[in-house]
């Protein structure tokens, strides 16, 4: 076991993705000799070579497009988007060609392309560069969606979706990307915990709380103050938005009988909907309350000083916990 | 001088004009830096260019026919650029990739994709109907221009190989007013991509004259990417051929990129739901007749002494036959089972999809289940309860 940090250990297993595959290349804007704006590629062109780490044109659209190319003949490119808000310029070669093109080619093509998405808020940046675009993807049938949380994780999951002969959209939650753990460096893909498979992080009876990304630690931290309360709450690191693991889910719902859902996206058409809708047509009648979403409102990115308004902390979590335990909260009284 | 009028190549560029060996009436114009590259095409070799262009200007008119008998629910004719779309498939060696547009049905002709593999996706039975990898050309695009960046993509990765192959994109007039086009030609300079940008300039995209996709010739685009541009008509398959192999020579020797003008026409209408009558002239399409690519071709043969009549002869059966596949084609594509619907959405298993195709398989099942009449009886109810779960 080797203690790192988040950004650490994608670079670590980028690293290994690269030794151990030579048709890995890594492509993005400053990633070669900078070592990307977060420094998670920083080393990787020195000891590979410009031809396996490759610094591009400041063009989204020909970073993906390329990469389809790449595909084509073989490669698998790992990409980088410099930040959530950049990958807009990017996304009709995601979701009409990356998604699509083994659908069109009946099989015959393959893109094992991994596009790596720094994403999420608390870091108080500039715009467009605190945005969890996560929602788009994970609408666009062809593309797996999925983040990590921590540096285990981010290790294990970074080298999963390389292999993974689907495209993968890989969330990197930026503002975690300083968070120490424990990783072990030695293990091998075979054994890993499937990509698609959510974890059970903290262990509860009362209330089951489902987030992904940054926040599954902010939801352990919810764990903690609740159970101070004498709610006990599971929390569930959804792991992979797209497909999403219901299974585990559900058995956590039937025997907590109550939901909450938390993201910093926005709520509408979000990732939060898509559970709360599955999860009461799949056990509605395990279900005390409604399910919750504690998301993000649904406007721009705000200015960073409003950030901490728009994001779900821990407080406004435990609200929503509140509301499916039926007791006092801020919307006590309000009729829904 | 630019940097392009200097090219290595001596392919020059020459924004006011194009470069034409021969003429519509079919005279031969000699061409010091292109005729070294076409001397290798003696007067069979010609016929056979001017074969290859009978061919699939029939099969191209066959598939229109196929249209309008309700065959193919849309086929968007290629009559008018056979020089241009034959001139640079026949300059392709077996190992370069081509990434194309959806209108090159000639390209397709080149690589051998069987007539039922050309029709499928436009009788609507399936979003491709070849394997990219057996005939080296990638899945067609309908998106403008998407298909430049993974040419590039294609050629920056045989590059890294040690790979002399080169990969060809073709696009119109339009693509390249969009953001991927110009994307590619920065990637593809940046990275000297061994690929060949080539443009069918057809006049019009849609109802829109090139015109308002640029105020000066698409070639000179090429100088401010830093890479030579060069306009030939795209009626002359033999100035095509030449320019063609002239840019994959240069990829070749790892010089980079090239981007090809081959100045043409749409005779028909962008598809056959598309009505041309209502933004061009019939003179408009008079003039262009005069320059046929083929008719050229056949004057040149037969100021050189070639009995064109028995060429004719020869080629027009075998275009009738390769129209008769074509229609008999037809009769094979059968209809795709309905949960093929749900193949190949993903490499790998994913259990969301699983489940929708458990459902609809049990939707489906309500039908069998219920025969030939509109039953109410018990078992087809519980069919019913079980599907909706």
């Amino acid at each position: 076991m080797t203690t790192l940090t988040l950004a650490k250990a994608l670079n670590a297993g980028l690293r290994r993705a690269l030794a151990d595959d030579d048709k890995v290349v890594l492509m993005g804007e400053d990633i070669g000799t900078l070592g990307g704006v977060f420094r998670v590629t920083d080393g990787l062109k020195a000891e590979f070579g410009a031809k396996r780490v490759v610094d591009t044109p400041l063009s989204e659209a020909g970073i993906v497009g390329t990469a389809v190319g790449l595909a084509y003949r073989g490669f698998r490119p790992v990409i980088e988007i410099q930040f959530d808000g950049f990958i807009y310029p990017g996304f009709d070669q995601i979701v009409a060609q990356v998604a699509k093109l083994h659908y069109r080619s009946r099989g015959n093509v393959r893109m094992p392309i991994t596009i790596r998405v720094p994403f999420g808020g608390g870091i108080g940046a500039a715009e467009h560069h605190s945005e969890s675009p996560e929602a788009y993807f994970a609408h666009t049938a062809g593309l797996r969606v999925v983040a990590c949380s921590n540096p285990a994780d981010a290790y294990m999951m970074v080298r999963q979706a390389i292999a993974s002969d689907d495209p993968v959209l890989f969330f990197e939650p930026k503002r975690r990307y300083h968070v120490k753990g424990e990783v072990d460096e030695t293990a091998s893909l075979a054994d890993a915990r499937p990509m698609g498979v959510a974890t059970t992080v903290t262990a509860g009876t009362d209330v089951t709380l489902v987030t992904y990304g940054a926040l599954v630690q902010t939801a352990r931290d919810v764990a903690t103050a609740a159970a101070e309360d004498g709610v006990s709450v599971e929390v569930i690191d959804l792991r992979s938005i797209a497909p999403v693991d219901y299974a585990t889910i559900e058995a956590s719902v039937r025997r907590t009988g109550r939901l909450v859902i938390t993201h910093e996206a926005g709520q509408q058409g979000g990732v939060g909907a898509e559970l709360a809708a599955s999860i009461t047509e799949r056990c509605f009648e395990f279900l005390e309350a409604a399910p919750v979403r504690v998301t993000g409102h649904d406007i721009p990115y705000p200015p960073a000083k409003l950030e901490r308004h728009h994001l779900p902390d821990l407080d406004r979590i435990l609200d929503g916990v509140d509301r499916v335990m039926g007791r006092p909260n801020s919307l006590s009284g309000v009729e829904a | 001088m630019t940097p392009s009028d200097r090219d290595a190549t001596g392919l020059l560029t020459r924004p006011d004009d194009f470069v034409q060996l021969v003429t519509p009436t079919g005279e031969r114009h000699a061409n010091a830096e292109f005729d070294p590259w076409i001397a290798d095409i003696d007067l069979g070799a010609l016929g056979r260019l001017y074969r290859d262009m009978a061919i699939v200007r029939r099969i191209d008119s066959e598939a229109t026919a196929l249209q309008r008998q309700g065959e193919l629910g849309l086929w968007p004719p290629l009559a008018g650029q056979e020089a241009a779309q034959i001139g640079a498939g026949r300059a392709l060696r077996d190992d370069d990739f081509i990434f194309s547009s959806y209108r090159e049905h000639a390209l397709a002709w080149v690589r051998g994709v069987e007539p039922a593999e050309l029709l499928s996706v436009w009788r609507g039975t399936a979003a491709s109907g070849w394997n990219p990898f057996e005939h080296g050309m990638a899945v067609p695009q309908i998106i403008i221009g998407a298909q430049a960046l993974h040419a590039t993509g294609y050629a920056m990765g045989a590059a890294w190989e040690g790979s002399d192959a080169a990969a060809i994109s073709f696009f119109g007039d339009g693509a390249t007013s969009e953001g991927d086009v110009n994307e590619a030609l920065v990637f593809a300079a940046s990275f000297d991509a061994p690929v060949v940008f080539f443009c069918q300039n057809n006049q019009w995209a849609i109802s829109e004259p090139v015109g308002l996709q640029s105020k000066q010739h698409l070639a000179r685009r090429a100088d401010g990417f830093g890479m030579p541009g060069v306009r030939v008509d795209g009626n002359d398959v033999l100035a095509v051929l030449a320019a063609t192999r002239i840019a994959l020579d240069r990829a070749r020797r790892g010089e980079g990129p090239t981007f090809i003008e081959a100045v043409t026409y749409r005779m028909g209408p962008h598809t056959t739901a598309d009505d041309p009558k209502r933004y061009r002239t019939d003179d408009e399409l008079a003039e262009w007749r005069e320059r046929d690519p083929l008719a050229r071709v056949l004057a040149l043969l037969e100021a050189s002494g070639v009995d064109v009549v028995g060429l004719e002869r020869d080629v027009a059966t075998d275009a009738d036959r390769a129209a008769a596949e074509l229609r008999a084609a037809i009769t094979t594509i059968a209809d795709p089972e309905a949960l093929t619907v749900f193949d190949h959405v993903y490499a790998e298993p994913n259990s969301h999809l699983e489940r929708q195709r458990e459902h609809y398989t049990r939707y489906l099942a309500m039908f069998e289940d219920a025969s030939t009449e509109h039953s109410t009886d018990a078992a087809a109810s519980e069919t019913a309860e079980g599907g909706a779960r």
